[in-house]
């Protein structure tokens, strides 16, 4: 236990474990007022909420921020902050596109569409058109998609009925092993020999399996592991259902987990193919996209509501 | 596009696939959305602006038990949404 840790528990206040770090990120090398047609996607998820502005069809800024208690103000906060950064407001921005949980509920959207279709449309972006496999882990809820060379989506399936193999679910098991959620992945290899996976599918009993395995003496690194292997199992488990094919790409915030990622990869005996962008604004970036098509097509609409 | 509605969970696997691409021109005038005694099918505009079955949202995490009376136990051979659908579209995972 670090210093800071002690201090914060004789002191009595909570340390969140789960609480992962917000971005926001403009290209500087470029300039919205340039653009012909300025669009931005609104991904409002259960956890999370991410704004992407696009110009021209190119990504320009996004935010990734948490989701409050209401959609309209998730929305609104995660588009000020890229507008913020940029001095942008929202009479700049000629077409607006809602998705996620949340996208019926986005106050200044012209359009919403499923994330579903628009996770297809953003990993077409990230990863290039030859990716026809996305596993979009999200924060409570899981999305095995398959799409063509255009991102256009052939075959989808979604499990928003259990948390296990979402977000949420690791955010739980940071709390309960007080480990900060992004330590869990690199502190999940860092055992002797490789745990088999819990083997409860369920977030409540596998919180009270990983207390039963560290009474028994477990490490938390290696019931760390075996949570990243039961969710790996889970979700790969979904993908089966609509044969994976290559190349295949992961989004949501569990990306950034390598501790699930690689052991996906395992099972799948595929690799999933790198990104440099943010894997969670993959839905936001599909939105933005679709809104620069639908701008191309219908114009710039009378007015974006505030 | 094959849309799976339906969920996995520590009883089995419980989808219901519509093939979109079947059920754009539906040559049974959308009779799946009148055979399903529970109403679970809705036509939709989906993403890409076609017309299409869907499982309704109430319906999407219980199919397991919403199916139940028509399946075999229920006294039905055939399942009233796949012979609505002459277009083959419609189909059960178990």
């Amino acid at each position: 236990m670090t210093v800071a840790q002690i201090q914060a528990t004789q002191s009595g206040e909570k340390k969140e474990y789960w609480r992962w770090e917000e971005s926001t990120w403009v290209d500087e090398a470029k300039n919205w007022r340039d653009a012909k047609f300025v669009t931005a996607g609104i991904d409002v998820g259960s956890v999370s909420s991410q704004a992407v502005v696009v110009c021209d069809g190119e990504l320009y800024g996004y935010s990734s921020m948490r989701t409050g208690n209401n959609s309209p103000d998730s929305a609104h906060n995660a588009i000020n902050a890229v507008m913020q950064k940029c001095g942008m407001t929202l009479e700049n921005i000629h077409f607006v596109v809602g998705t996620g949980y949340g996208r019926v509920n986005v106050p200044f959207s012209n359009k919403a569409i499923t994330e579903i279709a628009c996770h297809a449309r953003g990993a077409n972006y990230m990863g290039g058109s030859s990716i026809r496999t996305i596993l979009d882990m999200g924060g409570q809820d899981c999305k095995a998609i398959h799409c063509d060379e255009r991102g256009k989506v052939t075959n989808f399936l979604m499990n928003d009925k259990c948390a296990a193999g979402t977000g949420r679910g690791m955010e739980v098991i940071a709390d309960l092993m007080q480990i900060p959620i992004a330590e869990l992945g690199p502190r999940s290899f860092d055992v002797d020999v490789e745990p088999a996976a819990v083997s409860s599918v369920c977030v409540v009993f596998a919180k009270s399996e990983a207390l039963g395995l560290l009474k028994a003496g477990w490490s938390k690194n290696k019931v760390v592991a075996a949570y990243c292997q039961a969710m790996a199992e889970r979700v790969v488990s979904l993908l089966e259902r609509i044969a994976v094919e290559k190349d295949f790409f992961i989004t949501g915030g569990i990306a950034k987990n390598p501790g699930v990622v690689k052991r996906i990869e395992r099972l799948l005996k595929l690799d999933a193919v790198a990104t440099k962008y943010d894997s969670q604004i993959a839905g936001a970036l599909g939105a933005a996209l679709f809104g620069y098509t639908l701008v191309q097509k219908q114009g710039v609409p009378a007015k974006v509501a505030s | 596009m094959i849309a799976n509605y339906g969920y996995k969970d520590g009883s089995g696997e419980y989808y219901i696939s519509i093939d979109t691409d079947k059920c754009i021109a539906c040559p049974a005038d959308r009779a799946c959305t009148k055979a399903c005694p529970k109403n679970m099918f809705e036509i939709i505009t989906d993403d890409y602006d076609d017309q299409v079955a869907a499982v309704t949202q109430a319906h999407r995490k219980t199919l397991a038990y919403d199916c139940t009376d028509c399946k075999p136990a229920g006294g039905y051979t055939r399942l009233p949404c796949t012979t609505a659908c002459t277009a083959a579209a419609v189909a059960h995972s178990w």
